[in-house]
């Protein structure tokens, strides 16, 4: 079965006219004044790996918009007694569900999903695939910031590898010619990183990352989906840790993302993250209006 | 061997088709006589001197010694879920196999004397033979070999750990040498799993793309260089590398190969056929251990595969139920269907795209697997030989369907695909036990 129409599986697959008319949409949403767009649905936010600022933000913007939202984390369900992912899907499909929002540890869960049961499904970030409500309120938060995606340049910097952010975010920036320069050791950016879409590029130097760049967006070093892997964390920190002195190699007015949740003294110090160039609360803060739109998609109110 | 069949009293000539009999050096138009479970004669056409109670009518057919499969799960003892040796050896008679050889990998593991009798017994099913392969280690565990000697006594063709490799190098080398000894094949499903922890795909642009945690080719190659050199300098050790996957193990295997080593292979039908680029949109399907590789890799098998390196073509068809293959990619079982799609992608693949004689296509299904294994009798169809006899048309264009598939199972890629050469009849001990 092909996806349910609305459904936001990656931004991959994407046309770069969808993703200017969802960006469009968010600019028209404002979370103090609702609007019941979804007045009536049933929202259901499955989520089978933690999350703060992804489940809140689509929580808000459901519930801004007059839906109901119910809420299954693994634990405390019976996900946790052993039931399929697809056997969860057929009974929050009974309830009734019109919305399904799922974050999910494996790579794919959202498509499996997507592909059995007939209600949209939004993909809230699927093991180290993709992460499409974050790659677009980061792209809102940019222009915003920014005005136009003409001529940006942005480095990404940190754990690429196991970040699905890092690679929603290169499709996302991509679409619309944005260079991308993928900043960090071999271990977490392999060179074949380069093929996830053009414009990209691969360095292992901070120097060359943040030259002539409007964007540093940095990653956490996601310790706990290293598996097995080293990561001399000091060396790492020497290397690329952003410190007030390096980000002064960007444009002078460059500004600094973070998907979140930040590790001070890590991949950032405390000066650069809340620093005068940090974007990184305003970015959760547009996570509401940006899903609002996402949500609206979904049950075909976008217009 | 086992055979649900009872021996098969009545003589069957097999008219008007073209032979080809690679081990007999044989690709013309012959007629075959078979009678007591055995081949009585190969004559020319109209030259045939003894007479026969049955006649099969081949014209426009050819007409091969039975293929064998050294490489099926027929998951029985244990996982009836998935299939049975009734209904995969129905699978198997529908893909042309008179003979398919079952790993051990079962529930329990078949590592002992009483589960190789289990096997063989009539009650089983079976419609064509089934050999088999027993556990190499206690409950493959890797850790004590078992009693080789009572194994192949009772009818174990070769021992294996198949899903389960042989890590341990001191374990390997007395596989082999006790192997040597007793002439007996050890088979390695070459993969160093301490580099493959948590992969479901092969390492790449696609598994990264796709956000997959990747499999290299190196975690296949290094297992199977150091089997071919422990094969080397063991007196008689005879190593078959199951389901090769890559360009670099197929270089140790060359190399193993020119040093006059004991060493055999098998490829698969979709390692040849597919890439790991093919797989799209979490398809699990496309979920197989070795994984599907590289293009590279693929067209250093396929080179292998017309040069003469390559000993036999397996299927590795490897059945799991819907439920164990309809989830998160990452927690899919490993593994596809093979018997009914193998000889066609053969012939599709290899016959008619890459231009491989047909004479070759049949060896790698016949003499090819019958010397890995030392299948007397087998894998030809001169004098005296076995009656297993598979009959095919190599220009029939089908469509494979799942829906349709003998196993118990629906997890193949092919389902819908268009192929060229299809399975008109298998005979096993002079008996027709598939008509299409």
């Amino acid at each position: 079965m092909n996806p349910a129409r609305g459904s936001l599986l990656g931004i991959e697959h994407l046309e770069a006219a969808e993703i200017l008319k969802l960006l469009k949409f968010a600019r028209r949403m404002n979370p103090d004044k609702p609007r019941p767009l979804l007045k009536g649905k049933r929202v259901f936010l499955l989520f089978y790996e933690a999350s703060t600022r992804t489940r809140s933000s689509f929580e808000i913007a459901a519930k801004v918009m007059g839906a109901h939202t119910v809420l299954i984390q693994s634990s405390g369900s019976s996900i946790e007694k052993g039931e399929s992912l697809l056997d969860t899907g057929y009974t929050v499909h009974a309830v009734g569900a019109d919305i399904i929002v799922i974050r999910h540890p494996n790579a794919g869960a959202p498509y499996v999903m997507a592909q059995h049961i007939d209600v949209p499904v939004i993909n809230a970030g699927d093991g180290l695939h993709e992460h499409p409500s974050q790659a677009l309120l980061d792209a809102y938060t940019i222009l915003r910031n920014k005005k136009t995606f003409k001529g940006l340049q942005v480095a990404i910097v940190g754990d690429i590898f196991h970040s699905r952010v890092a690679r929603s975010a290169c499709h996302l920036l991509s679409k619309f010619g944005v260079k991308i320069i993928l900043c960090g050791p071999p271990e977490l950016v392999p060179d074949i990183a380069t093929t996830i879409a053009p414009g990209v590029r691969v360095t292992r130097h901070i120097e060359d990352a943040l030259r002539g760049t409007d964007v540093v967006m940095l990653l956490r070093v996601q310790t706990e989906r290293l598996a097995g892997l080293k990561i001399d964390l000091a060396d790492y920190i020497v290397r690329y840790q952003m410190n007030p002195a390096r980000l002064k190699m960007a444009k002078k007015d460059a500004i600094v993302m973070h998907p979140g949740p930040i590790i001070r003294g890590l991949e950032l110090t405390s000066e650069v993250a809340d620093g005068a160039q940090a974007r990184i609360l305003e970015e959760v803060r547009n996570g509401v209006p940006m899903r609002m739109a996402i949500l609206a998609r979904a049950i075909g109110k976008m217009r | 061997m086992t055979t649900g069949t009872e021996k098969n009293r009545r003589s069957l000539l097999i008219k008007g088709g073209h032979l080809i009999d690679p081990a007999a050096r044989i690709d013309t138009p012959m007629d075959v006589l078979l009678k007591d479970g055995r081949v009585a004669e190969v004559a020319p056409p109209n030259k045939m001197k003894g007479s026969a109670d049955d006649k099969f009518d081949a014209r426009g057919l050819i007409v091969a010694p039975g293929f064998i499969d050294l490489h099926v799960h027929l998951r029985e003892p244990g996982q009836a879920h998935k299939e049975t040796i009734a209904t995969g050896t129905a699978a198997a008679a529908a893909g042309g196999f008179t003979s398919v050889c079952t790993m051990p990998n079962t529930v329990p593991v078949v590592d002992s004397v009483e589960w190789i009798e289990w096997l063989r017994q009539p009650e089983r099913g079976a419609v064509v033979n089934v050999f088999a392969i027993a556990a190499a280690t206690r409950a493959s565990k890797g850790a004590t070999l078992t009693d080789f000697r009572a194994l192949q006594t009772a009818g174990a063709i070769a021992v294996t750990d198949d899903g389960k490799p042989i890590l341990d190098d001191n374990i390997m080398r007395e596989a082999l040498v006790l192997g040597g000894e007793l002439n007996f094949p050890v088979v390695q499903h070459a993969e160093d799993t301490r580099m493959t922890e948590n992969c479901s795909m092969q390492a790449g642009a696609r598994s990264f793309r796709l956000g997959l945690r990747g499999m290299t080719a190196a975690a296949e190659a290094s297992i199977v260089e150091r089997d071919v050199q422990l094969a080397m300098h063991i007196p008689n050790a005879r190593l078959h590398v199951a389901h090769l996957s890559t360009a670099d193990a197929l270089k140790s295997v060359r190399r193993g190969k020119r040093a006059k080593a004991r060493v055999t292979f098998e490829v698969t039908p979709h390692h040849f056929t597919l890439a790991d680029e093919d797989m799209r949109d979490y398809d699990s399907n496309y979920k197989m251990n070795p994984p599907l590789r590289s293009p590279s890799d693929r067209e250093a098998i396929l080179a292998a595969l017309a040069d003469g390196t390559v000993d036999a073509i397996a299927t590795d068809h490897a059945p799991h139920a819907a439920h164990e293959k309809e989830m998160e990619f990452e927690r899919a079982a490993f593994g596809i269907t093979g018997l009914e799609t193998a000889l066609a992608l053969a012939i599709t693949r290899l016959h008619r795209e890459k231009r491989i004689p047909l004479a070759r296509v049949v060896e790698l299904f016949t003499a090819g697997p019958a010397r890995c294994f030392d299948l007397r009798g087998r894998g030809t169809l001169v004098r005296g030989s076995v009656a297993d006899v598979t009959v095919f048309d190599p220009k029939k264009k089908w469509i494979f369907d799942t829906g349709k598939s003998r196993s118990k199972s629906r997890n193949s890629p092919f389902d819908g695909w268009q192929l060229t050469g299809k399975v008109v009849a298998t005979i096993v001990g002079g008996k027709i036990v598939y008509a299409a």
